[in-house]
């Protein structure tokens, strides 16, 4: 390779390195293996979602091209939109009391103030390392009254506190449980980014007399904008593909979560209960095409803002 | 960063991701010692988020109190306190050989799952992380925007087709089928691309080109080295997702014998919940804890590795 180079004293530009001028093949021998299982695990099953969803299983004659109507009747489905409504009434008071708890234990963390500070991000940074199994099951128990946390209270102060596994409830028990696995890695990735301000910019604000508020809103939490838009879409990916967590809690609460609770669970019980392959396909890629329109939009609004 | 094509350029700031992640913290510290007027230390700001830490870290301390109780214990005595009876070692040679010791295979499948899936994730993640950071090749741009566009499709969407794919290959009810889909890391490429721009200097590379490496030998010898500390995160958490993961292994496996602790676990809780079904609360509850146990230590023990590591993520994600 080395070989092709201009002698040395040939003008070229010298602020790049060499290498990097000429485009050879040989990267491909490095990322060929990621992108070889990727088509396969990702873009063949994506192609083969669109594929599906165009067909429709048919009592007599079996399966048949039907064009766009997996789609139409989607649209079309109460069920369907049912639970896009309630994981979206999910999204909007969940994600921001866990962001909002996250970014504000972050600040604490970063402004030097706490005593004991690298206990308390680790301690509160644990509940990432639980599975979502381990964790619902533990909520689930501590929910019921029987040997839980919720029967405790009950008896020690006399009162009766309203099932959490009631139809009215479970859904605010469900964001909990997702609250306490998710607030401490994303106060983890906000302090990451805080962490790296260059302190000159406090420095300066100092001499400006700004206060802590102020440094906060002026300087902090700009910087860490990237961090704030990026946990936002994850979020907002995560509640959209809610499953774990109903699923997991449903044997406890078997009348408040149905088998099409969330879009996720709709999908899952139409092929695997109902054997409606295609006509779930298409349900998922109206999740997926709804998904990624809302991580774009937010992705945009959020970057654009005061930037 | 004026780029809104792609999430990762909405950092605002270069990433700090340094050769040596231990260095991190400490640089950080002297930083703060510079700054004019130390902040003081709050009594009240404490107290605030010791409130959040109790809230995370209670459950967990339910846990470990529940795991020590009898079935009668835990119905019958208080959630944070111990019952009279002590039975945490009952209760772990119970979760060990119930069922003849279908939770030991449990375990045993849930690490072949971990080393292959999140060893191999890793491996993948670090070679390509590497040829994007390194190297100008044809379509580099288009494998990046794909990869990047990818991670936004939700899991739903792919479950069902992978399942049906898998299926129509017998692979399904293998440990195959759980194993492959590990093995694509979006998270752990891009951390590798980002810490990999930083660690290795493109003239310590040229050096070794230079003195006749080959692009094998340089990798192993020159790259390898310098990506440790990016290494240790990546498989830290690509180990978390793999030995949490619920959803692929609850579609894509029906014989209990191939079933990770996940799973095994969540059957063992709905076996209590059907009529005539074996109650096993405390070994559900001894096992979830055990379950628990390797990640939190692997945590604690990798805790300067993987925060320096994350840190070079979070900032340029």
């Amino acid at each position: 390779m080395t070989t092709l180079q201009p002698p040395a004293g040939v003008a070229r530009r010298p602020d790049r390195p060499p290498k990097r001028d000429r485009r050879s093949w040989t990267g491909w021998g490095f990322i060929g293996p990621f992108a070889v299982v990727f088509a396969f695990v990702f873009l063949a099953p994506i192609a083969y979602s669109i594929y599906l969803s165009l067909f429709r299983d048919k009592l007599i004659g079996g399966t048949s091209f039907v064009g766009l109507d997996n789609y139409k009747q989607a649209l079309q489905d109460d069920q369907f939109w049912s639970s896009l409504e309630r994981v979206s009434l999910f999204l909007l008071i969940q994600v921001p009391i866990m962001l909002g708890i996250a970014l504000l234990v972050a600040l604490a963390l970063d402004s030097g103030r706490l005593y004991g500070r690298n206990f308390f991000r680790i301690s509160i940074f644990l509940p990432y390392a639980v599975p979502a199994v381990v964790a619902t099951l533990m909520w689930g128990f501590m929910y019921g009254t029987r040997f839980g946390l919720v029967g405790d209270i009950n008896s020690a102060f006399d009162v009766t506190l309203p099932d959490p596994l009631s139809a009215d409830l479970v859904l605010a028990s469900i964001g909990n449980i997702v609250t306490w696995e998710f607030v401490g890695y994303n106060m983890l990735i906000f302090y990451s980014a805080l962490r790296v301000i260059p302190s000159s910019l406090y420095e300066a604000a100092e001499i400006d007399g700004a206060g802590q508020i102020r440094i906060i809103s002026a300087i902090k939490l700009p910087a860490i904008r990237g961090a704030l838009v990026i946990a936002t879409i994850f979020s907002i990916i995560g509640s959209f593909q809610l499953f774990n967590e109903p699923s997991i809690l449903r044997p406890l609460a078997r009348n408040a979560i149905t088998t099409d609770y969330t879009p996720n669970f709709y999908t899952y019980s139409l092929s695997f209960n109902g054997q409606q392959h295609n006509y779930s396909a298409a349900v998922a890629i109206i999740m997926g095409l709804i998904t990624m329109v809302i991580a774009y939009v937010v992705q945009l609004r959020g970057m654009r803002k005061g930037a | 960063m004026s780029s809104t094509s792609s999430p990762v350029t909405t950092a605002s700031q270069p990433p700090s991701a340094q050769s040596g992640g231990s260095k991190n913290t400490p640089r950080l510290r002297t930083r703060r010692k510079h700054t004019p007027g130390r902040p003081k230390r709050s009594v009240l700001l404490t107290v605030l988020t010791g409130l959040i830490m109790l809230y995370t870290v209670v459950p967990l301390v339910w846990l470990v109190i529940s795991a020590t109780k009898t079935q009668d214990g835990l119905a019958t005595s208080s959630g944070l306190w111990f019952s009279h009876k002590f039975a945490l070692w009952e209760n772990i040679h119970d979760t060990f050989t119930y069922h003849d010791g279908i939770f030991v295979r449990w375990l045993l499948n849930t690490l072949l799952y971990v080393v292959l899936g999140a060893g191999g994730a890793t491996l993948l993640a670090i070679l390509g992380g590497y040829a994007l950071a390194k190297f100008n090749f044809p379509g580099k741009r288009a494998v990046f925007a794909v990869v990047i566009g990818a991670v936004a499709v939700p899991g739903t969407a792919l479950a069902v087709p992978t399942f049906l794919m898998f299926s129509k290959m017998g692979l399904t009810d293998t440990p195959w089928a759980v194993i492959i889909p590990s093995l694509v890391s979006p998270f752990g490429l891009y951390l590798m691309w980002v810490f990999a721009t930083e660690a290795i200097p493109t003239e310590l590379m040229e050096a070794a080109r230079i003195d006749g490496a080959g692009e094998i030998r340089t990798f192993f010898q020159v790259a390898m080295p310098l990506l440790a500390p990016g290494t240790v995160t990546v498989l830290l958490f690509t180990t978390v997702a793999t030995w949490n993961n619920y959803f692929l292994p609850l579609i894509m496996l029906k014989d209990p014998n191939w079933y990770p602790l996940t799973l095994g676990l969540d059957a063992w809780n709905s076996q209590a919940q059907t009529i005539g079904g074996d109650v096993i609360f405390n070994l559900v509850i001894t096992g979830s804890l055990l379950t628990i146990v390797p990640l939190i230590a692997a945590f604690l023990l990798l805790q300067k590795y993987w925060q320096s590591g994350l840190a070079a993520g979070s900032v340029k994600e």
